[in-house]
């Protein structure tokens, strides 16, 4: 008889100076409450975060490798999409 | 040659404090035998987390009570130099490990007690007990938080972990009533306002395990003969070997650094 598996968590943390969550790892747990704190527990000892995100690792939805080429190269050499032509003009100093 | 047991005067605050820090001390050791042996990853790292922070109360405790007591003594000698009747924490913390239900059933019984009785004493006359329950309040909360949702997942599992879940509440709860234990040294300290009368604390403690164990599904024994001994230094057999292990280091090598 198998025993089911517990779920598997994605972490990710906010620092205290930081604007966004970094994904930190990832921990298993039975549910969203005993996922936060496995989190608090494993990924925030040397204090590195006020914000915990958890994720079920099953709510990822990644882009396959092997479409990297098609998905991103084009982006490469389209220099126009940057916003560095226009000249600021001095009077209205730094934006 | 092996260091012998220290003598320690034991003024009412020595002893307040003395029982505070052997609570944290043991049941901090008791927590840290789960070191490599935890059922997962996740709660390896909180049981060492929880017992750390124990041992990091007990080692404020100690200190204070090293410079109340001014005879010399710092908080190695008052933690590993003692022999086991001069110690005076609960009987509850003493408990073996047993099953990781027991283990949690047993920190649900300790943090709903040292939960609000931290949250109480932040308002100690004491400022150095002031400030040591203004940290150990934070610490306590989150093992109270653990504690529960272990216990209610637990009760309210399969019927292993409930039976287990089960057995550990009706074999600790009769180490419950020893939380409330107050003593003629106590009393002085309450009506100073540098202890807190735990007799405060009953009505709280009593709804939040209330609450976690009809979340579990599980039963509170109707026996309520309470055990005791443990404040006045009349242990259960349990500590003398836990002693045995935690003061050897220092016992063997009196004074040893690294």
């Amino acid at each position: 008889m198998t025993t089911p598996t517990i779920q598997l968590w994605e972490v990710f943390i906010r620092s205290r100076n930081g604007l966004a969550h970094r994904h930190v790892g990832s921990l298993h747990a039975t549910d969203a409450t005993m996922a936060l704190q496995a989190a608090r527990d494993v990924y925030t000892r040397r204090g590195e975060g006020l914000s915990i995100w958890v994720v079920p690792s099953s709510a990822i939805v990644a882009s396959d490798p092997a479409d990297k080429d098609m998905m991103f190269e084009p982006a490469m050499s389209k220099i126009y999409r940057h916003p560095t032509f226009y000249e600021v003009p001095e009077e209205v100093g730094h934006m | 040659m092996v260091a012998p047991n220290i003598s320690v005067t034991e003024s009412p605050l020595m002893l307040y404090l003395l029982r505070r820090a052997d609570d944290a001390l043991i049941l901090g050791h008791r927590l840290s035998e789960w070191c490599g042996h935890a059922p997962m990853l996740e709660e390896e790292m909180a049981l060492a987390n929880m017992g750390l922070d124990l041992i990091g109360q007990a080692r404020e405790l100690y200190s204070y009570a090293a410079a109340a007591e001014n005879a010399g003594h710092d908080e190695d000698d008052l933690a590993y130099l003692r022999d086991e009747r001069q110690y005076r924490n609960l009987l509850l913390v003493e408990q073996p490990n047993g099953d990781f239900a027991r283990t949690m059933v047993r920190q649900l019984f300790y943090s709903a007690f040292a939960d609000p009785f931290w949250r109480a004493m932040m308002a100690s006359k004491d400022e150095t007990l002031s400030a040591i329950a203004a940290k150990s309040e934070k610490e306590s909360a989150y093992h109270l938080r653990h504690a529960s949702e272990w216990v209610i997942r637990l009760g309210d599992g399969t019927a292993e972990s409930k039976r287990r879940a089960q057995a550990a509440v009706d074999d600790l709860w009769a180490f419950t009533g020893e939380l409330f234990h107050v003593d003629a040294a106590d009393r002085g300290l309450i009506a100073s306002g540098v202890a807190i009368d735990p007799e405060g604390l009953r009505a709280v403690f009593t709804s939040t395990v209330s609450g976690v164990l009809q979340a579990a599904t599980l039963t509170k024994p109707s026996n309520d003969w309470m055990q005791k001994g443990g404040r006045a230094g009349h242990h259960s057999e349990h500590l003398g070997h836990l002693l045995s292990e935690l003061q050897w280091m220092q016992r063997t090598y009196p004074g040893a650094t690294w």
